[in-house]
């Protein structure tokens, strides 16, 4: 572990890829980005583990793969326990010098799999401080089942559980706040990340592989459920956060800060009006678009944000 | 834990589980507390504690995490235990198909309990017949001797390269879980041989990458399940194999059942646990008496034994199965069906009836199998007036369903 070195920039990254092409997502999914960068960061010394979701489905259809790297998946609701599992036989073997190695051990799963069905487990996970890093790839939605509301669709979306009407506005509740749930089990080192704003992504990738448990949350642009041209993804990732929406955050040693401020803040719906699953705001409900926008601007005022610019940037 | 002398220690059925485990130097053990199990997780805590057992303890928090965490420290090459039953059992049950499909040796102990509603929290097989088409092997015991000599072959049978399967090894809940008996050890230095580390075929290692826990489309699916399913038929040969071994090494056996009186029976009863013990003890006294009736007791039910069984079976007059778990709307209880099934495949017809017993951890007496035995008997001249499926002991306006 003393060779590890913490990565900030896209160019400090090893050319060899723990994760291949030639896998089933979705032309536009920005899952892949996220595991080529952890692996290169780990230098393939990773094990991950997935739960069932659309990444999970997408790359191990067998007889093909496209892991590099050893990869576990066992269930839906469970991915930290195996985790977790995986961990202390590493921890265990070593010390008995069964084994040499003793690799990073990474979770990458779903919302669903985080906010909703593997709460409990990622929560006794981070309450046993389990050496493990959790990263949430969240698309704000079940996509593998079809696009249902999961913990973390947010306000006012739809999707196929929460389709608008007269009686509808899309899904009605806030999304889960993933980021305070981690913070609040005293993890080691938590994190907000953007497709968006790569630098600040390898480098809290980089630390959350060292200071673990740790957590990060990953905002997922997905074309296909939030209905939107696939060649947006990096754009609607960037917006998410130049909206104020998707506060670019860490939390480490005890404190949370903000890693990318926003000197021009942008009105929320220059990233909603991208995305079909939130025309029906524009068309019957500009009141939850209104709501949308204070929301941005608490959050904007807790993280020391811009006040709004009328321009896009 | 007593000392009476060396090597034959006073042991509860969960404390010999828990000295097992200690002696198979498990790497890693994923817990989770329900009664009648939960002495295991304390023992074996307090042996870690001390410092005598050097294994990582995974206090997760529920049973679902701890056949995962399990799945996931066996996937590395660790020697892995949980122990459970009942609802906890239940909780299970998603993740017990998946350990058995992606072949882990994961052992596990289950103090066998009823399944609520009621909430109960006595002896019954409902928890472990739930699991029956989880493609686990399944041993189930008639003593606390019998589950520390079980645990200890566990890990040698489910770490078997014929076999990679993981195992459960069924002791009753409070009936063996809380009765403290005088307990044959091996020493430390018997277990360690008798149980070699081996590298796994497999493993997550990232010298060598694997992928595990595909997805298996209609391509791939059916024969991925056919070979677990023919490696669990398959591993009779090594229970029986390992079973042998430990024989011939410290003197003790139980075969994949065991005949108590059967040589020239002409009425028996099949069944399995603790309440066999008491069937032995019906037919030493009816024999006695002088009539003709023996036991077999099932210790292995998966992979179950068909052949052997029909030929033990087929010169009986009578056959009657005690079991202690119900197949609501079925035909009638899981291992009833299988002997059945078992009697029709070797064109033996002989008459039969399902005795429903002990559900919930109502007593069966030696009384109670008498009245089997004598119910038996009438149905052998073609004179019983009670219905095949028949309830011992139980409260009914229906007085001819009840024994
Ligand atoms: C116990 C269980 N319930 C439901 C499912 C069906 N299911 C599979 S994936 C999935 C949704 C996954 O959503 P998420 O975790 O957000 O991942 P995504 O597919 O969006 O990547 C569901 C509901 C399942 N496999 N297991
Ligand atoms: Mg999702």
């Amino acid at each position: 572990m003393s060779k590890f070195k913490l990565i900030s920039t896209i160019k400090e990254l090893p050319i060899e890829e723990g994760f291949s092409p030639g896998h089933g997502l979705c032309a536009g999914c920005t899952i892949p980005t996220i595991i080529r960068m952890v692996t290169k960061i780990a230098k393939g010394n990773i094990i991950v583990v997935s739960p069932t979701g659309c990444l999970e489905v997408s790359t191990s259809v067998y007889p093909t793969t496209a892991w590099k790297i050893p990869w576990i998946h066992v269930a839906f609701e469970n991915a930290a326990a195996v985790a977790s599992g995986v961990k202390s036989a590493f921890s265990v073997l070593k010390r008995k010098g069964m084994i040499v190695d003793d690799p990073f051990v990474v979770v990458i799963g779903g919302d669903g799999g985080t906010a909703d069905i593997g709460i409990q487990a990622m929560s006794g996970m981070f309450e046993r401080q389990d050496k493990v890093t959790y990263i949430c790839y969240d698309n704000e939605a079940y996509m593998n089942t079809g696009i249902q509301r999961s913990g973390a669709t947010p306000y006012g979306a739809w999707t196929t559980t929460t389709p608008f009407g007269v009686k509808s506005i899309g899904k009605a509740v806030l999304k889960k706040d993933l980021f305070s749930i981690a913070i609040a089990h005293k993890v080691k080192y938590a994190a907000t990340v953007s497709i968006g704003y790569v630098n600040d992504m390898l480098k809290k990738l980089s630390k959350a592989l060292i200071n673990t448990p740790s957590f990060i949350h990953y905002l997922q642009p997905c074309p296909t459920g939030w209905r939107f041209d696939p060649a947006l993804s990096v754009k609607i990732g960037k917006l998410a956060v130049q909206t104020g929406l998707w506060p670019l955050l860490e939390y480490e040693n005890g404190k949370v800060k903000v890693t990318v401020s926003l000197t021009k803040r942008l009105p929320v719906t220059e990233y909603l009006k991208h995305q079909g699953r939130f025309k029906h705001l524009f068309k019957k409900y500009p009141q939850i678009i209104e709501e949308l926008q204070s929301h941005a601007d608490e959050l904007a005022e807790e993280y020391g944000f811009s006040p709004l610019v009328s321009t896009p940037i | 834990m007593k000392v009476i002398q060396k090597n034959r220690l006073a042991l509860s059925g969960n404390e010999a589980v828990a000295y097992a485990v200690k002696q198979a130097k498990v790497d890693v053990t994923a817990v989770y507390p329900i009664t009648p199990s939960t002495a295991v997780s304390e023992k074996i805590s307090e042996y870690v504690a001390k410092g005598e057992l050097d294994g990582e303890l995974l206090l997760v928090e529920s049973e679902h995490s701890a056949l995962s965490a399990c799945i996931g420290a066996a996937a590395v090459g660790a020697r892995v235990f949980t122990v459970t039953c009942s609802q906890g059992l239940l909780l299970m049950h998603e993740i017990l198909y998946i350990a058995s499909a992606l072949r882990v040796p994961v052992v596990m102990a289950v103090a066998n309990r009823s399944i609520s509603a009621p909430l109960n929290i006595w002896c019954d097989h409902s928890d472990a017949m739930d699991q029956r088409d989880t493609n686990w092997i399944m041993i189930f015991v008639l003593s606390v001797q019998e589950v520390y000599d079980r645990m200890i072959q566990a890990f040698r049978i489910a770490e078997d390269f014929r076999v990679r399967l993981p195992i459960m090894v069924n002791y009753d809940g409070f009936t063996l879980s809380h009765t403290y008996s005088p307990v044959d050890v091996l020493s430390d230095e018997e277990v360690s041989p008798f149980l070699p580390r081996r590298e796994p075929p497999f493993k997550l290692d990232p010298k060598n990458p694997i992928t595990l826990g595909a997805v298996g489309n209609p391509d791939y699916y059916m024969e991925a399940k056919v070979q677990a399913s023919k490696a669990l038929t398959d591993s009779l040969l090594v229970i029986d194999e390992v079973d042998k071994e430990f024989e011939k090494k410290f003197g003790r056996s139980y075969g994949i059942y065991r005949k108590f009186m059967m040589e020239d029976a002409e009425i028996a009863i099949v069944g399995m646990g603790s309440a066999m013990g008491t069937a032995k003890e019906a037919v030493r006294r009816l024999r006695k008496e002088g009539k003709k009736v023996g036991a077999l007791i099932l210790n292995i039910y998966r992979p179950f034994a068909y052949e052997m069984l029909a030929k033990e079976l087929k010169d009986l007059k009578a056959l009657g199965v005690m079991e202690r778990a119900l197949s609501p709307g079925g035909v009638s209880s899981p291992l009833m069906s299988d002997l059945l099934s078992t009697l029709y495949l070797n064109s033996i017809n002989i008459p039969t009836m399902n005795f429903i017993a002990g559900l919930g951890g109502r007593d069966i007496t030696i009384d109670d199998f008498r009245k089997m035995f004598s119910e038996l008997e009438l149905l052998e001249k073609g004179k019983s007036k009670r219905p095949y499926l028949t309830y011992v002991g139980l409260r009914s306006e229906e007085r001819e369903m009840v024994l």
